[in-house]
């Protein structure tokens, strides 16, 4: 094990149990080198901001920035599809030269009018930031030929990693809230922060909410519209999930228009029901509480037969996780204890002190938990721990794969809805069919016993 | 109608790319990289680009993709990257065990303007990298050029490690360019069939279609060696396929290691796999194997058997330089229509030669090169000018979606598809392939369309 730990990262790692005291270094940089599985801070804005269906998002700089993006995240509209375009300004070396200001003008005069979208997003990049173009002057000044928001992103990504690219994207919504008509606005209402509409989860909240007599303002940013946003100050509560990417919005909210917000998770059947009794218990309605018990009680009488059944497969399996923010991990724990399985490896690319300490409290001895891991290090621990199922994204489902471990999707690739109850029968279901998959019993690991044992 | 924002009518556009039909340098030169032995790519910039490649790559070939990032941070941006470099050169060796390190930059450290030559130099004297290991390098700004230009760049920095020691050894290089692993392997097969000894450069085959081990293996077998590219100095001559992918590292070996070279079209299609077979054949100075006329045969059988399927049928096409020339040539050989034809990647010659391969035909092709020739354009040209078929990457199914266009994947990349990386698409085999795939397309849609009365079985 020793070999593929740098040095370095040791105070990154921790196993629960030990006779060590909880500790773990994160939020630092990845090492010179590393194999890392993180990312940049415009990828960090990018995947936040782009949901905004309406909107046009413009990344200024060279092309790759916009290629790698388009559309990879399967955020859902139920309107317009501008999000799923890429525009970039395509940057040559001239404009590295010369600066890439009256391109990235000439680009907006030609989009703007060809698309006529609500607002638009100029996402800035690694090289924008070092040829100092003032892309925030541009903006202004697109903003008054054309009449609608043109706001800068400021995500160069030399500037941090993904969590950096958050604050900017909320940063730049910022600029949109408050700026719309609030009349009409029902006094139970909230706005859906950090939630991007994959397989379309938004709509599995927004109908719960709607059962339970609460509108919904703004979805930030999953099937997200621009006016919505405009609006979203007019909303009594946000509900904030994916605490990384949209906190930051909900923190500048509340200073500003005094909008509190609750954390929230709709990942596993406690979190999803304790995420509805909140927003009941927020606006002291007794009929909202009723219609949230009722709701809960009947989603989960028809899900519950078959998890039960699920279960009997999955009771002593192992799963290990590695997600993008650590909040995710929470309810991923507590679903798969649901299942009668155990978590015995728990890491992220960017948790926080606290998630962290968070993570390390719920986990049960023996649980690894391991900040920004390379491929080698989540490698050696899924042999170790002898994992069924691992959990995490693009990057890291060849390398279980190659393994002869079945393996989840929680990121951008996911095909089914995790959210809501219909969600954790969904998990349910593809964690059953990945862990129990025939496929296994032709891989080295499962057949060497098989055949052993024929022998 | 998820592309419903394109309007049909064209207005000229100067400052911007819609839906872009290429992308950057460095994923090129990664790529590239992955096809050397033991090689771990790096690369010099900030970690997004790394992540961003290495995704690209794992959604591609559905295989684990390891590369290191300098992780620039402000400081590394105002300061230069030569601590980062230096630091990553040594943790990577420590670390990862790689025989080989392919650094290449990005569009950031080129801004800043590091100097790779001169940072591997220190490097190297201060004892960073172990005896008998190597760094490659490659100069890959992203605002230049393409992701094939990014290969290409990666090939060069291979050819730079080539010797000469004076004797000769008897064998070929072979720059493939950017094909899949699978095509790669096509193209050992062939030259082994030929009897011509070769050094392929770059090989991923073993690399990117590799098996279920149990086992995940950071640099899998495969890959072409550091000891054959120091020996690619002393080759009798190199084979270029692809003037776009493959030349400048062939030209290289001519210039410095007076190794001889001729730049030849990708293999892909009938005609242009006669030439890299006659070329082959010419060097090794026997005729054509049996076995191989057998195969040339098969494809041209599969062509007059079907040749009334294929007659006059509209295409467009979206992709690479060198690829599209030989696929152009292909379809215009089994009297296929190619209507409309976009890649991003920049050089006037590519249009010149579409144009060309086309002159025969009774209309003008549309073919366009540079930062407008993306798919946003493409799809506007088919909405004034409808198509049968379209033949691209993964990134052209909104159209084919939209406009109800059957399309047959090909190229980089296939994010939703399998196969690619298993079955050539070089040689005459590879043809074969093309052409089930082709007719797959356009008979599944006969199928589907065909009113009752004259819906047939036998086709």
């Amino acid at each position: 094990m020793s070999q593929v730990i740098f040095a370095e990262r040791e105070d990154q790692i921790y196993e629960k149990g030990g006779d060590k005291p909880f500790r773990i270094s994160c939020d630092k940089q990845s090492l010179a080198g590393a194999v890392s599985q993180r990312a940049c801070v415009f990828c960090g804005s990018r995947v936040v901001l782009y949901p905004i269906a309406d909107a046009l998002h413009l990344i200024h700089g060279p092309i790759g920035c916009a290629s790698y993006t388009w559309d990879i995240r399967g955020a859902l509209s139920s309107g317009p599809e501008l999000h799923r375009y890429s525009f970039s300004t395509d940057l040559g070396e001239t404009d590295v030269i010369f600066g890439g200001e009256s391109k990235l003008t000439r680009a907006l005069d030609e989009l703007i009018p060809l698309h006529k979208p609500k607002a638009a997003f100029v996402y800035s990049t690694c090289m924008v930031g070092l040829i100092g173009d003032d892309i925030s002057a541009v903006c202004k000044m697109a903003q008054r030929r054309h009449g609608i928001p043109v706001i800068p992103v400021m995500s160069e990504g030399f500037k941090g990693n993904k969590r950096a690219g958050y604050y900017a994207a909320c940063a730049a919504m910022f600029r949109l809230v408050g700026t719309g008509d609030t009349t009409g606005i029902p006094p139970m209402s909230v706005n859906l922060l950090g939630d991007f509409n994959l397989a379309g989860e938004i709509w599995i909240i927004r109908k719960y909410l709607e059962r339970m007599g609460v509108s919904v303002v703004a979805n930030i940013t999953g099937d997200g519209r621009v006016a919505d946003v405009q609006r979203a100050h007019g909303a009594a509560l946000n509900l904030v999930q994916c605490s990384g990417s949209t906190m930051e919005l909900a923190k500048m909210m509340q200073e500003t228009h005094g909008i509190p917000f609750k954390r929230v998770s709709y990942l596993g059947v406690d979190d999803m029901a304790q995420a509805l009794y909140d927003v009941a218990e927020f606006f002291e309605s007794e009929e909202a509480m009723a219609k949230a018990r009722e709701l809960v009680r009947g989603e989960l009488s028809e899900i519950y037969p078959r998890l039960m059944e699920l279960r009997k497969d999955l009771e002593g399996k192992r799963a290990a996780l590695y997600v993008g923010g650590a909040f995710k991990a929470f309810s991923l724990i507590k679903s798969f204890r649901l299942l009668g399985m155990k978590v015995v490896l728990a890491g992220s690319q960017t948790g926080t002190q606290e998630d962290y300490e968070e993570l390390a409290e719920i986990c049960e001895p023996g649980t690894v938990i391991v900040d920004d891991a390379n491929p080698l290090e989540l490698m050696t621990y899924l042999i170790e721990k002898d994992v069924d199922v691992f959990v995490g994204g693009v990057k890291e489902r060849p390398i279980a794969h190659k393994l002869g471990i079945g393996f989840v999707d929680h990121n951008h690739e996911r095909k089914l809805a995790l959210e809501g109850f219909v969600g954790m029968l969904n998990f349910a279901e593809e964690v059953h069919a990945t862990a129990l998959s025939p496929v296994w019993r032709f891989t080295p690991r499962k057949a060497r016993p098989r055949l052993e044992a024929l022998s | 109608m998820l592309l419903r924002h394109t309007p049909q009518e064209i207005t000229e556009r100067h400052a911007l790319t819609i839906n872009p039909a290429k992308t950057c340098q460095p994923i090129g030169a990664m790529y590239a990289a992955l096809g050397v032995h033991g090689c771990l790519p790096h690369s010099h910039g900030s970690q997004g680009c790394c992540a961003y490649h290495r995704s690209a790559l794992t959604r591609h070939y559905k295989e684990p993709i390891s590369a290191g990032t300098s992780s620039f941070t402000e400081g590394a941006s105002v300061f230069g990257g030569q601590a980062n470099l230096l630091q990553a050169i040594d943790n990577m060796f420590t670390v990862y065990e790689p025989e080989v390190v392919a650094v290449h930059t990005t569009c950031l450290s080129e801004t800043i303007g590091d100097d790779l030559p001169q940072i591997i130099d220190k490097a190297t004297k201060d004892g960073k990298i172990p005896k008998g290991k190597h760094v490659i390098y490659a100069n890959t700004p992203s605002y230049v050029g393409s992701h094939v230009t990014g290969f290409s760049n990666m090939v060069k920095g291979m050819a730079m490690k080539a010797e000469t020691t004076g004797v000769k050894n008897g064998k070929v290089n072979v720059i493939p360019g950017w094909v899949e692993p699978a095509d790669m392997e096509e193209i050992k097969r062939l030259s082994g069939l030929i009897g011509v000894d070769i050094i392929l450069f770059p090989d991923t085959s073993g690399i990117l279609n590799g098996p279920l081990s149990g086992e995940y293996k950071m640099f899998p077998e495969g890959g072409t060696t550091m000891a054959e590219l120091q020996s690619a100095g002393d080759s009798i001559g190199t084979l270029a396929l692809g003037e776009w992918c493959s030349a400048d590292g062939a030209r290289y070996l001519d210039t410095n290691n007076k190794v001889p070279c001729r730049v030849l079209d990708m293999p892909i299609g009938l005609m242009a796999t006669d030439r890299f077979v006659d070329a082959m054949r010419i060097i090794a100075g026997v005729s054509v194997p049996e076995e191989l006329s057998h195969e040339r045969g098969q494809l041209v059988d599969i062509i007059s058997d079907m040749h009334q399927y294929f007659f006059h049928k509209k295409v467009a096409l979206a992709g690479d330089p060198d690829q599209l020339i030989s696929m152009v040539e292909f379809l215009v050989s089994i009297d296929m229509c190619p209507t409309h034809v976009v890649s991003g990647t920049p050089g006037k010659a590519f249009a010149k030669r579409i144009r060309e391969l086309t002159a025969g035909l009774p209309y003008e092709v549309n073919v366009k090169c540079d930062q407008t020739a993306d798919m946003f354009l493409l799809h506007q040209w088919i909405k004034n000018e409808p198509v049968d078929l379209l033949i691209g990457n993964s990134y052209l199914k909104y159209i084919a979606r939209d406009e109800d266009i059957p399309l047959v994947r090909w190229g980089f990349p296939i994010l939703d598809r399998q196969g690619h990386q298993y079955f050539p698409t070089v040689g005459y085999k590879g043809g074969i392939r093309l052409l089930e795939k082709i007719l797959n397309a356009l008979l599944d849609r006969k199928d589907r369309d065909d009113p009752e009365q004259s819906f047939e079985l036998v086709m």
